[in-house]
């Protein structure tokens, strides 16, 4: 189990590019000046050939994209919120419009990386996580591994408009942070198109640092409510590769409070498992050695 | 106010956000909670079409607690200016002013005049007066300075006493009763405007079609410029009144415009009864004063843009071959005649009426009335599809065998397939380049004109009948190049910029002559190809240059990118504060001088004094900085070119549930209405039957959709972002009304009846007007039959009233009515509609008098 013992090694992905290896690059999601024009949907479908999704109303809010699938690699949550919290949004009234654009969190402890068994999931230079598309088998095991629910498999029939040159049908996907433009020493589509700067792009750790400033600003600001959510690198996943900068909770914008890697205890487990399986063979050999008498 | 820039400009809204870093306050007041109200500091909720009452309580506010910023005002406004002893307001006349002509439904403005002064073109000659056709200037004075006033500001007939007089009933109380927002809430907005006004502060306001698409849309905005002229934030950084247009280079199609009332650079368009020749069109339309006394050189220049060689001053310069208005040719009295077929033929270039215009049921019908149409967009839309897809043959009005209308739809080249210019909301123009050939037969708009001219030209080239003329006698002839021969977008520039006799571009509008020496097709753009340069190409990074960035693109007129900035100096040419500091005089070079070009005479003096007979910029004096106007001073009081009143005034809607409270007269009274029995008005307030439709309806656009949806509903990615049509209404509503969320609903008013998904959202609240609780209905306008999601039209709810001055719909704040469920089909829906009631035409003064006129 290569990919558990992967898990003990740190730091994860760039280090083994040797001299390849480049600064950790991600994003830093500042929801608070979030405009809501999904430009970021768009630019990113754009860019990395997504096809359209299924179309519908959904009667909730402006979010017509609903969550981040196989076709959908940035989402824009629209949370309608009758709060008596002041802050940032409409100081002077009990209502706020929240938004934020949701993206995979490229993990430090990424769980979908582990449970890959072909391979296709690899860690970039720049320390991203990446599907190649030509090496998934479609298994989907990163699929329910992913605490955020990022990953999605491409089906036809989530493609009812669709013409016949669809590509990775069967495999899964999701967002990039658009590796060939990294590549390119560009920065990604969503954060180039994104025209507040809620989107940005750069180096974690100088991220990290813009971040927690922001943060004292918008609570010197008396906004107390501001905080930052992934950035931690002690968390459960080891910190995002792309964090947010929220104005609520997690679960108020459909995010987990405290995502876990569920490959963390895969090394107890084993263990327990080895344990309980040379148990059961004492047993059995117990058993035996008994039933012989 | 009026606009909802977040989401409609979501571009330069990041410049909101990058101020409200920097810790500027945002306020957003509107109808509706949007992604802006969201991002704001402060949101306030109004009833649609109450803005004159919010801005009017503002100046109120101003002027009953001494907030005005004197010296501004005093120096650089009309306020000290006494007014004309027969001038009365509508406080005297119950929501008149003086000067009402009943029968003609129109004002005569002489008593509106400065005292003591004859204003020329005063008194309007009945034909202009009565067809709204005729733009107008302004007073042209006989010398710069108004014979009579009062720098205390005391005397009873002054200006700023009339103003303080027409809106000490804009009381608090009054404004929360009108609009619907809390006495506390307007307080708070009309404070914190005038905190941040003044010497060390500016503030700015933003406003979109939200204010314009009204009955009363012109005298909106010229509130906003009252407030913004007595806190002294005109000419300053920071303030200002930004009009965010409607889409990318909206701007400049009204600097050169696809207006039937002006030529390029915001000349009149000739009447083909008052203007014979071109002395007296200059006679009629030059102020002897300011910058338009020299209307000769821009229009003679024109002329000869126009007819090069052949425009000698001995056939004075062929103003003769221009066409002339005989009335309104506008957008909606185009349609109007087309029914009536008087209109046989129409072009029709990245516009869709179908879906766009207000009524574009009626236009569906006015264009399946046409010969022949021709249709140059990217994608097959609405208005060329209607006679095989139009909602109206579902209802049987109309039959695809029945329609003569030949339509010739032309495949249009998108803006990355063309080289050419945006002109931006703040006069910017900004270069573009091509980045690929447009694919098959798609071309540019600028190929289709060029070259239908030259083969129609080609066509009658041996024609000796004097109608050809104008035709034969242009200058067309323009270098073309690639594979489609494309004319050179760059020559075209330079022909707008202008040359003079030998040929070499001139610097600016100051070298046009009226000699015919010069020629330049649009003044105020004069100088964009100074030095032999493609002016708005260049695009020098900010932080390589000054933060005004003057070499980024080239804003006209004379790459001035602050308007009237002399404002932002004191009378004695000193900056007003050094935090604001932007324009000033220097004494030792004896120039103005400072970040941006100074918007004045660069060596004119901040005392000098016009001597007696000066004409043009020479009889401005040097401290007053509004140069285009006569008097060079902002005019808080408007004396003439408007239609409607020299002081905005809270009128209701054409469609409203409400009383004016204020006065007797309801609506504004020299508002348009066309009727048409395809365009009935619902009954509004104290009318029988206007409880039929006790909501306000008014319309929005969403980010995710362009306008009328043609380069928009066809895109995959932006389709599904926003895939069905749908309406917003508050939980209150809904309950009323039994709609449920993701359901749908019937929205009805006299034209029609449409269906639309519900969105129920605490985003739109009850609102308490006149003591009585009001619901709004809000819908997006850009759905139709074509594209990848289709839905019905939310234009087909709305009549044909209009704002007197500009023609433009009122969409903004019309009755509706609403109710669970989807439309009636077929023929069922119009006898929805038709047990609804109408209005009786009570008046159509308007309509009715140009109805005589073309008959006569």
């Amino acid at each position: 189990m290569s990919t558990t013992l992967q898990l003990g090694a740190t730091p994860l992905g760039p280090a083994s590019y040797g001299d390849e290896a480049k600064p950790r690059m991600g994003f830093f999601t500042d929801t608070s000046i979030c405009i809501g024009c999904k430009a970021c949907e768009i630019a990113c479908k754009e860019w990395n050939q997504v096809p359209q999704d299924e179309l519908g109303f959904s009667g909730e809010s402006f979010d017509n994209t609903g969550e981040l699938s196989a076709n959908s690699w940035r989402h824009v949550a629209f949370i309608e919120q009758p709060t008596g919290v002041g802050g940032v949004q409409a100081a002077d009234s009990d209502f706020r419009w929240l938004m934020s654009s949701d993206v995979c969190k490229h993990c430090t402890h990424a769980a979908c990386l582990d449970v890959c068994p072909t391979g296709a999931i690899f860690r970039t230079e720049f320390g991203t996580v990446v599907i190649q598309p030509d090496v998934c088998n479609g298994c989907g095991y990163c699929v329910p591994a992913c605490p955020f629910g990022v990953i999605g498999r491409r089906e036809r029939d989530q493609l009812p408009a669709a013409d016949g040159e669809v590509t990775g049908l069967g495999t899964t996907h999701k967002c990039t942070l658009c590796y060939d433009r990294l590549k390119d020493g560009i920065e990604p589509a969503c954060a180039k198109a994104c025209p507040t700067d809620s989107i940005q792009f750069g180096q974690l750790d100088e991220l990290r640092d813009r971040a927690r400033g922001r943060v004292e600003r918008l609570h010197e600001e008396g906004i107390a409510e501001a905080r930052l959510y992934g950035e931690d690198p002690n968390d459960g996943v080891g910190g995002f590769g792309a964090f947010f900068l929220l104005l609520d909770d997690p679960e108020v914008y459909g995010l987990p409070p405290d995502p876990v890697v569920p490959t963390k205890r895969l090394p107890e487990i084993w263990g327990a498992a080895f344990l309980a399986g040379a148990a059961l063979a004492a047993g059995v050999v117990a058993a035996v050695a008994g039933g012989r008498r | 106010m009026g606009s909802n820039m977040a989401e409609c400009h979501p571009v330069g809204f990041q410049w909101v956000m990058e101020a409200k870093l920097r810790g500027a306050t945002i306020i957003h007041v509107d109808p509706r909670f949007t992604r802006t109200s969201a991002m704001a500091s402060r949101y306030v909720p109004i009833r649609a079409g109450s803005d004159i009452a919010f801005l009017g309580g503002i100046v109120n506010y101003i002027l009953e607690h001494g907030r005005e910023f004197r010296d501004y005002v005093v120096n650089y406004t009309n306020a000290p200016v006494i007014i004309n002893e027969d001038f009365k307001d509508t406080e005297d006349l119950d929501g008149f002013f003086s000067g009402w002509n009943e029968e003609k439904a129109c004002y005569n403005n002489s008593s509106w005049q400065y005292a003591g002064m004859r204003v020329r073109g005063a008194v309007q000659d009945d034909e202009t007066a009565l067809s709204g056709e005729q733009v107008h200037h302004g007073a042209a004075l006989e010398h710069g300075e108004p014979p009579e006033e009062d720098p205390t500001l005391k005397h009873p007939r002054c200006v700023f006493q009339l103003l303080k007089r027409h809106y000490s009933r804009y009381t608090p109380e009054r404004v929360s009763e009108i609009c619907g927002c809390s006495v506390e809430q307007f307080l708070a907005v009309a404070e914190a405007l005038c905190e941040n006004s003044g010497r060390e502060r500016t503030s700015a306001f933003c406003y979109a079609v939200g204010w314009t698409q009204h009955t009363i849309g012109v005298q909106i905005i010229r509130t906003a410029a009252i407030i913004q002229l007595l806190l002294g934030n005109m000419g300053r950084t920071g303030g200002g009144i930004m009009a965010l247009r409607g889409h990318a280079s909206i701007q400049g199609s009204t600097d050169i415009p696809t207006l039937f009332n002006i030529l390029p650079g915001y000349i009149p368009m000739p009447h083909a009864h008052a203007h014979q020749t071109l002395a007296q069109f200059v006679e009629q339309n030059a102020s002897p004063t300011g910058w338009w006394g020299r209307l000769d050189a821009y229009m003679v220049s024109l002329l000869k843009a126009y007819y090069g060689p052949r425009a000698t001053p001995e056939n004075e310069f062929c103003f003769g071959h221009l066409p002339r208005i005989s009335g309104d040719h506008s957008t909606y009295q185009a349609a109007l005649d087309m029914l009536e077929h008087k209109v046989k033929g129409f072009f029709l270039f990245g516009e869709n009426p179908a879906v766009g215009s207000a009524n574009s049921r009626l236009h569906r019908f006015a264009l399946a009335n046409l010969e022949w149409l021709v249709v140059r967009d990217l994608v097959e839309i609405e208005s060329a599809s209607f006679w095989h897809d139009a909602p109206e043959l579902e209802t049987g009005e109309l039959k695809t065998e029945d329609i003569g209308t030949e339509v010739f739809l032309l495949p249009a080249a998108a803006h990355v397939e063309k080289n050419g210019s945006f002109t931006n909301t703040q006069r910017l123009l900004q270069w573009h380049f091509k980045a690929l050939e447009p694919p098959a037969d798609c071309r540019s708009d600028l190929w289709f004109m060029y070259h239908l001219g030259r083969l129609i030209r080609e066509k009658l080239k041996d024609s000796d009948d004097p109608r050809d003329r104008p035709i034969l006698d242009l200058e067309w002839h323009y270098p073309t190049e690639g594979q489609h021969e494309d004319p050179s977008a760059g020559a075209v520039l330079r022909e707008i910029s202008g040359w003079d006799s030998e040929g070499r571009a001139v610097s600016g509008f100051g070298a046009l002559k009226a000699d015919g020496s010069t020629a330049c097709g649009c003044w105020i753009y004069s100088g964009c190809y100074a030095d032999e340069q493609n002016q708005p190409a260049r695009k020098k990074p900010g932080q390589d240059q000054s933060w005004v960035a003057p070499e980024w693109g080239w804003a006209w007129p004379s790459n001035r990118r602050i308007l009237y900035n002399r404002a932002s100096a004191d009378p004695d040419g000193k900056p007003w504060s050094e935090r604001k500091k932007y324009v000033w005089w220097d004494e030792e070079q004896g120039r103005w001088t400072g970040y941006d070009v100074p918007d004045f005479g660069a060596q004119k003096r901040p005392d000098y004094v016009p001597p007696a007979g000066a004409r043009a910029e020479d009889a401005i004096a040097g401290n007053h900085p509004f140069i285009m106007q006569a008097d060079g001073r902002g005019w808080l009081f408007v004396p003439s070119g408007l239609r409607d009143g020299p002081m905005p005034t809270h009128f209701e809607p054409q469609e409203s549930p409400f009383e004016n409270p204020l006065y007797k007269q309801q609506s504004n009274p020299a508002r348009k209405q066309l009727h048409h029995r395809l365009s009935p008005f619902n009954p509004t307030a104290r009318h029988k039957g206007a409880d039929a439709y006790p909501y306000v309806l008014t319309t929005f656009r969403l980010t995710e959709h362009h306008t009328a949806g043609g380069m928009t509903r066809s895109v995959p990615y932006l389709a599904e972002v926003q895939p069905e049509m749908f309406c917003e209404v508050s939980p209150a509503l809904a309950a009323e009304r039994g709609l449920e969320n993701g359901g749908w609903a019937t929205i009805i008013t006299a034209r029609t009846a449409i269906e639309a998904r519900v969105l129920v959202t605490d985003r739109l609240r009850a609102l308490r007007v006149q003591g009585q609780a009001l619901h709004q209905v809000a819908v997006p306008w850009h759905w139709g039959t074509r594209g990848l999601v289709t839905g019905e039209s939310a234009n087909d709810l709305f009549g044909l009233a209009l704002d007197p001055n500009v023609q433009i719909q009122e969409v903004r704040g019309a009755t509706c009515d609403i109710r669970p469920g989807r439309r009636p089909r077929g023929r069922a829906v119009r006898e929805l509609v038709e047990s609804y009631p109408h209005a009786r035409a009570e008046r159509s003064a308007h309509s009715h008098a140009h109805h005589e006129r073309t008959n006569r």
